[in-house]
């Protein structure tokens, strides 16, 4: 990556940056958070506002509990000590980060059974997984349902309000020199002789630069394509259900055990598995439905009515309480599920940072975190102290598609 | 003439002619607020007088959340004034 | 009118689609339903209110509970309205219809959400229907439709002001609505602000039911009219109309001031006075003129609001009428952008009953298949529209109340969410729009879901942010009015896992 001052700049235009950064929501952020903080010069340009995308539309896990030992699980770990450290730095506050855990729960024996085997297996990955048997449930969760046969808790869970979370985080990128443009959406790239990065164009402007993180989320496949680095990245519709105001009335992210199967499911149907929490504004949010209908966002009413019955199910005061609003958005997934973070290797310079499908609030921190070390690591004049990530991020490599091409 | 029908709110009885809602029978009493808000403890009643804006929520025989412009008063109806979210009793 | 809300037309299959469905019985719904219901096709007419009329031509409601005395006399009201004989004609050819077997209604029923679906045999609208008649929570009823007419109506749009959360300061439709539909004054001492024709007719009711009227404060001037004269000359019994109540008004000693403005309300816990000011030129306020009012009730109101979360939520275009409201957007045959979809009355922009009654005749006409193509309600249909234009053009929501909000002003009234706490996320998060108010401060995020706020909010973030306003930038509302979740017919004790 060359210096800044070597790429020249138009008079009057952007004076330039090490990195643009393409989209501001939770990864976007986090990219420009972590890179602004090593030193980086950072661009950050958003179609419409910070947040306003898929960050917008989740309920801002922060997610142990769900996933197999893996890649994924390791980033989602390696992310969860950041987020505890970006509290520690920004306040817990204004992120609304909570520490509340997750409880598993089991609505039939079998399915027990298979949240235990699951469990197990997650133990000796670094998870903390602790059985809770049915008599125990309500201890953990007084308004569950009584006949419940049993479930998994696990601590690590968190949860933030994923849209302060993102500004919150672009703030802080702007204090450390950090440029944020909104409502400028990006059309492609300005190459030289030699294929290296010079500039991007967006919103009818030129910022110079010579590296580009593709951050833009649920449309990463399409900026992707306008920047010459195409990658596999399509939207997965999901609802959540948002009731009127209560006190806090659920303590934990509490969801049934097949959500887990749902997650990493590669059906294209309508797939819904409950999951119940409450949030500091007050609401319960219910969520969560996933399948694949393109970028269609009306309501559907079946899956509300799904949704609705496996709360009432688990928790069956909800039976009283108001539907006050429906919010949807489009989970940004590849074929593999899992997201794509890494060096373009047809592009020099580009830098892929997208497709976290419903996981991207948890694993923003250390996705923004490895794209700084990558960037820092391309940056011979910027010797950044930054510690590589406790694990080998190869399994996000962009190039894995190209080989699947191949 | 018979005698006004009534219902009761925190404590009264709150005359009313079929027809009128809880909320234009409170307002005929002289009572302009009968909801306490869930963060600052301020006084609500009326407003939109519609159904609209949610601001004059009522506990009504233990049912909270319920619009006083849209409840049809009735004899014997309990009514009372709504603190916070109206479901304290459901906090862990 | 006797309604047993459980109606069903004997003969017709309960699932069956009906060839017209319109939601809301004010008069554009009313218009449209016996308009289509006289062409010899099935309508269902939906209503939230227990007597149809919806806001403008608002009737008592019958008796709550069966032999509890005397309930309240329509007739003893009917003072307070205009043109009731075109109501009575209405409602008389919906009973007509109603005993013929082919027009259902149904009061009570909150529409909380619609879907298009696609058939074989053409789209088809489902529509999910609260039935508050069913006691408890109620219960959602599902109907389907070929065509749909949606004829929402409007509410007051309010902006905030210091004091605005004080209980005795209700909106004027609020206040109306407790007359026409209660036969109670909202208040003893009552000052009646605002902007808009609309301040006359509810002070010179609540002047009628032997309420003190403080005073009428319009914040608009009368010489903008006559900048129209063109709209306002085809339109003179409109005008003739507010001049009715503009006399009765000073038959009842209400003194009416224009160019004047509510600048804040005082009290603790309740109303105690307002403060109104000499507005200058650009809404702002002229200094000195302030003017601090004894009153015990403020009725206020800056124009209206349509109710657009049924043609937002099928994807109906929308457009920026020249009130600032984001209204549907219509075809000559009151046509939405989504076939199919018919939209009357103050959801495609605020007009009035006149305009209302003939916007829905001809969605409903439309709707059933007999689109009106007589030159007369079309050209009327135009003038009506001028008119309104004239109006909103007159009675602007006077610009300088952005200033008078201050820091400790509740900007939503649900979340209590400070002018303060909206200001910080513009400044410090990014906020720069209603959408990035309610995601960064959370004006809009409670019970009303911004209906109160959103056109404040959007007000608020673009003076702040240095955005151009955008009424369009707010999220629509699919669920269209809050359900219990088990209302939805939910089946307890259905196994979680067997994934339906």
């Amino acid at each position: 990556m060359a210096p800044v001052s070597a790429l020249g700049s138009d008079p009057g235009g952007d004076p330039g940056s090490d990195v643009v950064i393409v989209g501001g929501g939770i990864v976007g952020a986090a990219c420009a958070y972590y890179a602004s903080r090593a030193g980086l010069e950072v661009t950050l340009l958003e179609r419409e506002t910070v947040g306003s995308g898929t960050t917008s539309r989740g309920e801002g896990n922060i997610l142990i509990s769900d996933k197999s030992p893996g890649p994924e699980l390791e980033l989602a770990l390696y992310s969860r000590t950041l987020w505890l450290q970006a509290a520690e730095e920004l306040g817990a506050g204004p992120l609304e980060l909570e520490e509340k855990g997750g409880l598993v729960v089991a609505t039939s024996d079998a399915a027990l059974a298979d949240l235990h085997a699951f469990a197990d297996q997650q133990g000796g990955a670094g998870v903390d997984g602790h059985r809770v048997a049915a008599e125990q449930l309500r201890d953990h969760e007084p308004h569950l349902a009584a006949d419940l046969p049993g479930g998994v808790h696990y601590p690590q869970d968190l949860q933030v309000q994923p849209v302060l979370a993102a500004a919150t985080l672009v703030a802080a990128a702007r204090r450390h020199g950090a440029r944020v443009e909104s409502g400028v959406e990006v059309t492609g790239l300005e190459r030289g002789p030699d294929g290296a990065i010079v500039a991007v164009r967006a919103g009818g402007r030129r910022f110079p630069t010579s590296a580009v993180v593709n951050a833009a989320g649920t449309w990463g496949g399409t900026v992707s394509e306008r920047l010459g680095g195409p990658v596999p990245v399509l939207p997965r519709r999901g609802f959540i259900l948002v009731t009127e105001p209560l006190p806090r009335v659920v303590r934990h992210k509490v969801y049934s055990a097949d959500y887990v199967s749902n997650v990493a499911s590669d059906d294209a149907g309508l797939e819904t598995s409950v999951v119940v929490e409450g949030t500091q504004g007050g609401t319960v949010l219910i969520g969560a439905s996933r399948e694949r209908v393109g970028f269609d966002d009306t309501l559907s009413v079946d899956v509300v009515r799904r949704l609705a019955t496996q709360a009432v199910r688990l928790f069956p005061f909800l039976a009283d309480v108001a539907l006050m609003r429906v919010y949807r958005g489009f989970r940004p997934y590849c074929p593999d599920h899992l997201p794509v973070i890494g060096p373009d290797p047809r592009v020099p310079g580009l830098f892929h940072a997208c497709g976290h499908e419903g996981a991207g609030i948890g694993l923003a921190p250390g996705t923004g975190a490895l794209v700084t070390a990558m960037l820092a690591g391309a940056a011979d004049h910027h010797p950044v102290p930054f510690d590589p990530a406790p694990f080998d991020p190869a399994p996000f490599a962009p190039s894995r598609f190209l080989e699947v091409a191949r | 003439m018979t005698d006004p029908q009534t219902f009761g709110f925190d404590g009264t009885e709150i005359p009313f002619v079929p027809g009128q809602s809880v909320g234009a029978a409170l307002t005929a009493a002289g009572i302009r607020s009968w909801r306490s808000t869930r963060v600052a403890q301020r006084p609500r009643g009326l407003f939109c007088g519609i159904g609209i804006c949610f601001d004059c929520l009522v506990v009504a025989d233990d049912r909270p959340n319920q619009r006083a412009c849209l409840l049809p008063a009735r004899p014997g109806l309990q009514v009372r004034t709504q603190e916070g979210t109206g479901h304290d009793d459901l906090t862990v | 009118m006797t309604t047993s809300p459980s109606e069903q037309p004997a003969g017709r299959p309960v699932d069956a689609p009906y060839d017209v469905l319109v939601v809301g019985a004010g008069p554009a719904g009313l218009a449209a339903a016996t308009r289509a219901g006289g062409q010899g096709v099935t309508v269902a007419l939906l209503d939230a209110g227990a007597v149809p009329g919806g806001q403008y031509w608002r009737q008592p409601a019958p008796a709550a509970a069966p032999n509890t005395g005397a309930a309240l006399d329509p007739t003893d009201l009917a003072y307070l309205h205009h043109d009731l004989a075109g109501y009575h004609a209405l409602v008389d050819r919906l009973d007509r219809q109603r005993r013929r077997g082919t027009t259902t209604y149904l009061p009570g029923h909150h529409v909380w959400a619609v879907e298009r679906e696609e058939t074989p045999d053409g789209d088809r609208f489902v529509v999910h229907a609260l039935d508050s008649t069913v006691p408890g929570g109620g219960t959602s009823r599902t109907l389907t439709a070929r065509r749909l007419v949606l004829a929402t109506g409007a509410y007051d749009r309010q902006v905030p002001f210091p004091g605005w959360d004080l209980p005795g300061v209700i909106t004027a439709g609020g206040a109306q609505a407790l007359l026409k539909g209660h036969g109670v004054p909202a208040g003893r001492r009552v000052v009646v602000a605002g902007t808009g024709p609309f301040l006359l007719p509810v002070a010179a009711g609540l002047a009628a039911a032997g309420t003190q009227v403080i005073g009428v404060h319009e914040a608009g001037s009368p010489r903008a009219w006559l900048r129209h004269a063109g709209a306002v000359g085809r339109n003179l019994n409109k005008l003739s109309e507010g001049a009715g109540y503009a006399a009765a008004l000073v038959r009842h000693r209400v003194p009416v001031r224009t160019r004047s403005v509510l600048v804040a309300a005082h009290g603790t816990d309740r109303l105690e006075a307002v403060t109104v000011a000499r507005a200058d030129g650009k809404g702002g306020v002229v200094p000195g003129s302030e003017e601090r009012v004894a009153c015990d009730t403020l009725a206020v109101g800056w124009g209206f609001t349509p109710q657009l979360e049924l043609p937002l939520s099928l994807g109906c275009r929308t457009r920026v009428d020249a009130d600032g409201s984001v209204v549907c957007a219509v075809d000559e045959d009151q046509e939405s952008t989504v076939p199919g979809v018919y939209v009357a009355g103050e959801t495609c922009g605020v007009g009035g009953a006149a305009l209302a009654l003939l916007e829905g005749a001809m969605a409903g006409a439309a709707a059933a298949g007999t689109p009106l193509r007589d030159r007369r309600p079309r050209r009327q249909r135009v003038a009506l529209r001028r008119f309104a234009t004239a109006m909103h053009q007159a009675h602007p929501v006077p610009a300088g109340w952005v200033d008078r909000v201050d820091e400790d002003t509740v900007v939503c009234r649900c979340e209590e969410v400070t002018a303060a706490r909206l200001r910080a996320a513009v400044t410090d998060l990014g906020a720069a729009d209603a959408r990035g108010g309610k995601l960064l401060a959370r004006t809009g995020m409670g019970w009303c879901q911004g209906r109160v706020c959103g056109y404040a909010a959007a007000c608020l973030t673009a003076a702040w942010s240095g955005t151009p306003y955008d009424p369009t930038r707010v999220g629509t509302r699919p669920v269209a009015t809050p359900v219990p979740l088990g209302a939805l017919g939910v089946t307890v004790g259905h196994d979680v896992t067997d994934g339906d």
